[in-house]
């Protein structure tokens, strides 16, 4: 059967791994691609590397870090941040990226969406949201980082998503995010239930009790993870014992 | 020397890199003259049946893809390169294939969530080459909404489960293919790949003296 997925997600910034990492086995912490390849090893079984860097003519150094990593990481890795034309997703598929992760683009340009599905197929066009609560029970999408509050519904802008032919919703609530309180459950479902595309789940995570929960009471299919793992408070390897302990499907490397 | 068919529909790169990094050296083959220059063959695919049946026919592949397959050199399918191997395809309306395998390409039924994307575990149905080292319950990254319905129950080499079972790996005689994407799938998958790779040297050996 399908197993449940653990995302490490890693910041990039002008070429550079930022929110440093605690791995002793790298020969340079901030180098992307030398920590996607470990990762990769260690058992992770997708990764999302999300581009900060403000300017856009900075935007070559991704793609050589895309590049480079799709030289060294056998498993399949998005690619979000500043991608605004389809010619902007083209050229990171065509580097190797499998995904584009759409964001502030999608909202103030949705045909990006279906544009992208169309050309390039919706298994690689996801939709990353940023939630914050307004209210019990419904949530408001944010755009540029969290910054700029859009008066869109989150349920019904990753329904929208969906119908315009996006893959797959990843979901962060803002609320949650650097919290290590937990990923915010309640919105995580709602998502999954509002869709029927697979949804990841991202912002709070601290334990692996977090990531247990995300999956089975925020009914996410994969889930997202930055700092637990960058700061080796947990390995990936840990990280899914205790999911499989807990009755939860995950991948073993046998 | 490996070849990959390039027809404008398929991660090339990774499956490239991934032979690369396996220790086999492929060649991107833009052009069926060049189909002369490998003893074995890749053929990827990514998006729709009838897109990519259309884009294989308008680069006149279809005939040296198929006179490739009966030389008997090995070949191998992966995703929609998989499933266009079969005779006809049901993803927006009925489309023909290449034939190489008897069956059709269905959609899964509805009730889970489609694509099927993620890893999923293989059950081994039969010994095959391509699988040798792999062991049963293996993961493999998988993204599709059709599967294939080979005729030949023997035809199928492996299976998954997604509600429904279906053949995650096929093959006849020299014709193979992979559901999943083993340049995506480390570490089995890159296994995959290097039996494949070494299946080609040990076949061109033999097919010189």
């Amino acid at each position: 059967m399908l197993s449940k997925r653990i995302i490490p997600c890693l910041d990039v910034h002008d070429g550079r791994v930022v929110k440093g990492t605690n791995f002793v086995q790298l020969r340079d912490a901030g180098d992307p691609v030398e920590l996607a390849a470990l990762y990769d090893r260690e058992g992770a079984d997708e990764l999302i590397f999300l581009d900060i860097t403000a300017s856009s003519d900075k935007r070559e150094t991704m793609v050589d870090v895309v590049r480079r990593t799709a030289e060294q990481v056998f498993i399949p890795f998005t690619i979000g941040g500043g991608l605004r034309t389809i010619e902007d997703i083209r050229r990171m598929l065509r580097a190797g990226a499998d995904k584009i992760a759409l964001n502030t683009s999608a909202v103030q340009n949705p045909q990006l969406i279906q544009e992208g599905a169309h050309a390039f197929g919706s298994q690689c066009i996801v939709v990353a949201i940023d939630a914050r609560s307004t209210a019990p029970g419904k949530w408001e999408v944010y755009i540029h980082g969290g910054r700029t509050a859009t008066g869109k519904d989150v349920l019904e802008w990753a329904e929208e998503a969906e119908s315009l032919g996006a893959g797959e919703i990843l979901l962060t609530s803002m609320d949650r995010d650097g919290t290590k309180a937990g990923y915010e459950l309640e919105l995580t479902r709602a998502v999954s239930r509002a869709v029927s595309l697979p949804v990841i789940a991202s912002g709070g995570v601290g334990t692996l009790q977090h990531l247990a929960e995300g999956l089975t009471l925020g009914e996410a299919d994969a889930v997202l993870a930055a700092s637990i793992f960058h700061y080796k408070e947990y390995s990936i390897e840990e990280a899914k014992r205790y999911l499989a302990e807990q009755g939860i499907l995950v991948r073993g490397l046998v | 020397m490996i070849g990959i068919v390039d027809y404008g529909r398929g991660n090339l790169r990774s499956v490239e890199k991934a032979l690369e990094k396996v220790g086999f050296e492929a060649l991107i083959i833009t052009s069926p003259e060049e189909l002369d220059k490998v003893n074995g063959l890749i053929l990827p695919g990514v998006g729709a049946f009838a897109d990519a049946m259309t884009a294989l026919n308008s680069g006149e592949w279809i005939e040296p893809i198929i006179q490739f397959a009966r030389s008997g050199r090995p070949f191998l399918g992966i995703c929609l390169g998989m499933q266009v191997l079969f005779e006809v395809g049901e993803e927006h309306g009925e489309h023909a294939g290449l034939g190489l395998l008897a069956g059709r390409v269905v959609k899964f039924p509805p009730g889970g969530k489609v694509p099927h994307m993620g890893w999923n575990s293989l059950k081994l149905e039969q010994p095959s080459r391509l699988l040798e080292g792999i062991p049963n319950e293996s993961y493999f990254y998988f993204v599709h909404s059709y599967y294939a319905e080979p005729s030949e129950k023997k035809d199928i080499i492996a299976t998954s489960d997604y509600g429904v079972v279906f053949p995650a790996v096929v093959g006849k005689d020299n014709v193979w293919g992979a559901q999943f994407h083993p340049e995506k799938s480390s570490p089995w998958g890159l296994q995959l790949l290097t039996n494949f790779g070494k299946w080609v040297n040990d076949d061109a050996t033999l097919s010189s003296h």
